[in-house]
């Protein structure tokens, strides 16, 4: 039989009336990705600062208090408290007290004064190595520049010698490091893998949970025509989505937009369809809402842990790079990265946007496959 | 084939996992007729209607439906069948309006804007077309539903108990439909548990744990079980009827109102039974035609002895 388009459209009609008349669903589709945006966005921070810092001050030179001063005007260290012996530096890292411990030994001054390298022993809580990873890599910088002020003068032939290799570390696209411009742009990918996979995830599953999966399927409608029928609508409802989101990312968040903003809506045009495709595939497998709430959530997890939002997508296992090279967030969270922060252009976009548009024929093979066109 | 056959299946058999839903189903249902669906509840009423419409793949059997191959022209049969399914199935979320126009555009209707405005006047619903469907009565969603599936004029209506819970007005007036519907040549086949609408129907057939178990003109039925009875009045009937049951020739007993029938297979043994009974008693046994009612508890009652 062939396809009509009157039915696809009579199909696109009734899903934006329920749409409209389902007021809850609206109000999470727009009020979600906002509200998330925004908890996230300020929450999930991979470069912490004003980390709690303990002090065992032996040497009341004047130089173990530069030291302190520079590691304080360095932002990663809030010196709040000062401890009375090693013990007590111990109790406070165990305790979880304190982030970092500062031991500057007696002879720090004499020694430094001397031309002797001193030590300085800096004791970090690293149970979570993403807590304390920049603020170690800030601190040789940071000492160096600060005692440099006071050895100066006659001092000045006890500068400490520069490192033998001299390693420039240059932080491209995010000189600053702000985590926003990571954090954020990924998080438009996961809210809208949440959002659009659970609402037509729920589209099918709730036609026969009514009953009127069996009137829609005593009608001549096609399985073509009803699954992309019902998809249409959430492709919209994504674009304004992704437009509140990307608002609030410029407004509020700051994050940069290098690329162009075609290349962009694009790329998430792609991203969502490949996202409702999968939805309602799930939604035609699934008996009930339910299981397709389940399945949703099946897919929801690896997408989050294995796409390179939540860890470094280079620092997973070979394995795990294969699974998230199949997900299509993976590949959408480099278009935005790079169209937002990098101004990649089509060339560069071009092998993150094919794998995105063959997930999505894929699926829709499968949904098609799967379709009941029977009651059995 | 025979042209003048709307419906025309043998062997339909069906199995949901461990259950026989419809066992060998063979059924002819003439154009122009309109056809009784009865039998109690899990008798494979809706199993057998949603297979001729193609919801559902028998698991052996053949036929056509309006002359069409019900395994393999489902397609065809769906443009010109309605089905109205038991449940209300229309999308409540959707007005009136809305949803007729929706089911317009599923069958592809040209003049669907036509259609819709004619059905609404036709339902009397002109005025209500911007109420939501979830919010109509009982009445008036059976109504609707009936309009939904008779927009695309198909020639073919299966109705799986369109009147289940529906007022005695409604139904009358939801029966003139019909009646109209089949004189203008429509086919309807009709499940009901209701004895008066199947006394209705142009022909009807019994269905119990999967199996036809009559067909025919009501009369046909009637006169195919050979059945004797007997209406009682008096005092008491309840005691009575007691003492009735398992007397020689006795096979049912049922108490209509003010009144029992006694019904019984063997012609003389309840004649004698009846003699004996009224002979020495206040009780008056008047000798009656066993009507549908009759029939069908007694078929009911042996299908359960029988397959149970």
């Amino acid at each position: 039989m062939r396809l009509s388009w009157s039915r696809w459209y009579g199909i696109i009609v009734k899903e934006f009336i329920q749409l409209k008349r389902d007021r809850l669903t609206f109000g999470m589709i727009v009020g979600i990705p906002i509200l998330q945006l925004i908890l996230f966005g300020y929450a999930i921070n991979t470069d912490p600062k004003h980390l709690p810092t303990a002090v065992l001050l032996g040497d009341s030179s004047l130089y173990g208090r530069t030291v302190l001063q520079g590691l304080k005007n360095s932002e990663y260290f809030r010196i709040d408290r000062v401890a009375a012996s090693a013990a007590d530096v111990e109790e406070l890292i165990a305790h979880g007290e304190v982030q970092f411990a500062v031991t500057i030994p007696e002879d720090f001054g004499r020694k430094l004064a001397r031309g002797d390298r001193p030590t300085l022993l800096i004791e970090a809580d690293a149970t979570d190595p993403s807590a304390t990873g920049n603020a170690i890599a800030a601190l040789s910088g940071v000492l160096r520049t600060s005692l440099s002020r006071d050895l100066q003068g006659t001092l000045g032939r006890l500068i400490p010698p520069a490192d033998p290799v001299d390693v420039r570390i240059h932080r491209r696209y995010n000189p600053e490091a702000v985590t926003a411009n990571n954090i954020v742009p990924g998080l438009l990918g996961t809210i809208l893998t949440m959002t659009m996979i659970l609402m037509t995830g729920l589209a099918m599953t709730r036609e026969r949970e009514r009953g009127t999966f069996e009137n829609l399927l005593a009608t001549p409608a096609l399985p073509v025509e009803v699954m992309t029928g019902k998809i249409v609508p959430y492709i919209m409802i994504g674009l304004i989505q992704v437009t509140l989101l990307l608002a609030a990312a410029l407004l509020i968040f700051g994050v940069p937009m290098l690329g162009s903003a075609a290349l962009l809506y694009l790329s998430v045009f792609i991203f969502i369809a490949a996202n409702l495709t999968l939805g309602i595939t799930f939604s035609s497998i699934a008996r009930n809402q339910l299981q397709a709430m389940q399945m949703t959530f099946f897919f929801f997890l690896p997408s989050i842990l294995l796409s390179g939002f939540m860890f470094p997508f280079r620092g997973m296992p070979e394995w795990a790079q294969w699974v998230g090279t199949v997900l299509p967030l993976t590949h959408f969270l480099r278009l935005v990265r790079g169209i937002m922060l990098k101004g990649n252009t089509f060339p560069a976009l071009w092998p993150d946007i094919w794998p995105i548009v063959l997930f999505t024929f894929a699926v829709i093979g499968i949904g098609l496959a799967v379709y009941r066109r029977t009651l059995d | 084939m025979d042209a003048d056959l709307a419906i025309d299946v043998t062997g339909l058999n069906k199995h949901f996992g461990d259950k026989h839903a419809v066992r060998d189903l063979s059924l002819q249902v003439r154009r122009g007729e309109i056809f009784g669906f009865l039998g109690p509840n899990g008798s494979g009423k809706t199993t057998s209607i949603r297979i001729l419409c193609g919801l559902l793949r028998p698991d052996s059997g053949r036929g056509t439906c309006l002359g069409y191959d019900i395994l393999n022209e489902a397609a065809s049969i769906k443009r010109e069948v309605g089905y109205m399914t038991q449940r209300f199935s229309l999308w409540e979320d959707l007005t009136i309006r809305e949803n007729l126009e929706f089911i317009a555009r599923m069958y592809g209707m040209e003049d669907h804007r036509q259609a819709v405005a004619s059905a609404l006047d036709n339902l009397g619903l002109t005025g209500r077309q911007d109420q939501l469907a979830g919010t109509l009565s009982g009445g008036w969603k059976q109504r609707l539903s009936l309009a939904a599936c008779m927009l695309h004029r198909p020639r073919l209506l299966l109705l799986d108990e369109p009147t289940a819970g529906v007022d005695p007005k409604a139904r009358r007036d939801f029966w003139e439909e019909i009646n109209e519907l089949a004189a203008g040549g429509i086919t309807v086949l009709v499940s009901t548990h209701y004895m008066d609408e199947a006394e209705r129907c142009h022909r009807l057939a019994y269905l119990a744990y999967g199996r036809l178990l009559a067909s025919g003109t009501s009369r046909e039925v009637v006169d195919a079980q050979s059945l004797t009875g007997f209406e009682v009045s008096g005092p008491d009937l309840i005691l009575y009827a007691r003492s009735l049951r398992g007397l020689e020739g006795v096979d049912q007993v049922t108490a209509f109102g003010e009144t029992l029938h006694v019904i019984g297979r063997d012609a003389r043994a309840l004649q004698a039974t009846a003699e004996r009974m009224a002979g020495g008693g206040v009780h008056r046994w008047t000798r009656i035609r066993p009507g549908l009612e009759d029939v069908f508890i007694g078929l009911m009652e042996s299908a359960e002895d029988n397959y149970r």
